[in-house]
């Protein structure tokens, strides 16, 4: 399958990009690892005019020990982020999920700011960012805005970002020693989640997010506050469904993946992984 | 789109609709046809070859992404006639059936040993995920890696 014919610009830093976009409007696309993008283009699911390939920024691209919070370039891949030794010894977590996106050779190509900004709920990384409390930096023409994850993913593959912006950054806080586990459920290697948890705990402070639990990234605050207020891990994760919203298709009804939810929200709250 | 691209060591100048998928690009402008398409939504990794040095899936890559780049198709590897020490580990170790996976099976192999050069089995078995033996014949498949990574 080939894609539609599109006209394809090249944009060698953020500021031409959003300077491209501003001139093409809605008919354009950012593409980045093009790996969400690109099987949307085949299937017809998606008919850009315009492609606009960020890939190329190479100020995107980077793994920074910010202090409190560790920065990636949006144009960071996968393969990259799993890799990081900065991530390994202060966000664990999200280092983690990131091998678990796709296969190797997706993880060649595919970005973090491309997952995120397709805002896709069965991905991994936006429910991973979700459950770490991850600030999302965005450019647009008129300057740079700060988005917090919580608020960013407003409904099916549709995320805060206005059409003139652009992700540039992911802000996630360190984990300080939090305990933390990433569980995965799928039947096929390579698939997407049926459902997904990302979840870290360090005394009674707690985050966990769900993957394909509902049209957005689900972040369940239910079981935190539970956690916060003393109840033990088993007695949370009985919570896991309670903000998720979940489908029912071939893979699971809705009320399996709830069923789903409470076990690995359970597990990856037990996890002593550090 | 004018575009530059070296594969196999060979550097090709060449005008592309940027709609052209790197796969068909190797197949059908260049007329390497040794590296198949079997899905086309890039789950099977028929279609894996290495750009810059690393696999990717070229049903999912536009050839003006490659622009600039250096690509090994499954015909760069022998040389002068000699095989690849994995493509002789499949041949020895009978990692084949049909053969439809195994030009992607070997390019994603070599590149798994590149990244990780003694793996585990088990990390052989993840590290080879994203490639689908429509034959089941994963054992063998396994049982080549570990022997060309042994063979080191």
């Amino acid at each position: 399958m080939i894609p539609a014919p599109f006209d394809y610009k090249r944009a060698s830093s953020a500021a031409e990009a959003i300077s491209l976009v501003g001139e093409y409007g809605e008919d354009a696309k950012f593409l980045a690892g093009g790996h969400s993008l690109l099987p949307l283009m085949k299937l017809r699911l998606a008919q850009p005019a315009v492609l606009i390939d960020i890939a190329r920024i190479e100020d995107l691209s980077y793994i920074r020990d910010a202090g409190n919070h560790i920065a990636i370039g949006a144009m960071t891949r996968h393969m990259d982020v799993e890799k990081s030794p900065i991530l390994a010894e202060h966000v664990p977590l999200l280092a983690f999920a990131a091998s678990h996106v796709g296969d190797p050779q997706v993880r060649h190509r595919g970005t973090i700011g491309g997952s995120i900004a397709h805002a896709d709920s069965a991905s991994d990384l936006p429910a991973t960012t979700l459950a770490l409390g991850a600030t999302y930096v965005v450019q647009g023409p008129n300057g740079t805005r700060e988005i917090a994850a919580a608020d960013f993913y407003v409904g099916f593959l549709e995320s805060a970002l206005a059409p003139d912006e652009m992700l540039t950054e992911i802000r996630v806080p360190k984990m300080n020693g939090a305990t933390w586990g990433f569980q995965k459920f799928n039947r096929r290697a390579q698939d997407w989640a049926i459902v997904g948890v990302a979840a870290w705990k360090r005394g009674t402070e707690s985050g966990v997010g769900l993957v394909n639990m509902g049209s957005v990234p689900i972040l369940a605050t239910s079981v935190a506050k539970a956690i916060a207020g003393g109840a033990s891990v088993s007695d949370a994760a009985k919570l896991a469904g309670a903000e998720a919203e979940p489908q029912s298709d071939l893979n699971a009804s809705a009320e399996y993946r709830v069923h789903l939810a409470e076990v690995l929200v359970r597990r990856a709250l037990e996890s002593t992984s550090k | 789109m004018k575009v530059t691209i070296t594969v196999n060591g060979t550097t090709h100048e060449s005008d592309v609709e940027p709609r052209t998928l790197l796969v068909q690009y190797v197949r059908e402008s260049l007329g390497l046809t040794g590296t198949n398409i079997g899905c086309d939504t890039s789950s099977c990794g028929a279609c894996s070859l290495h750009l810059n040095g690393e696999s990717v899936k070229s049903c999912t890559v536009l050839a003006v992404q490659a622009d600039g780049g250096s690509v090994t198709t499954i015909e760069g590897l022998a040389k002068d006639g000699v095989m690849h020490p994995m493509q002789q580990a499949f041949m020895e170790n009978h990692g084949l059936q049909c053969g439809y996976c195994t030009p992607g099976m070997v390019m994603a192999a070599i590149g798994l040993l590149n990244e990780n050069p003694s793996p585990t089995e088990e990390q052989v078995r993840i590290g080879l995920e994203g490639n689908l033996c429509r034959c089941t014949g994963y054992h063998n498949i396994v049982k080549s890696v570990l022997a060309c990574a042994n063979n080191k």
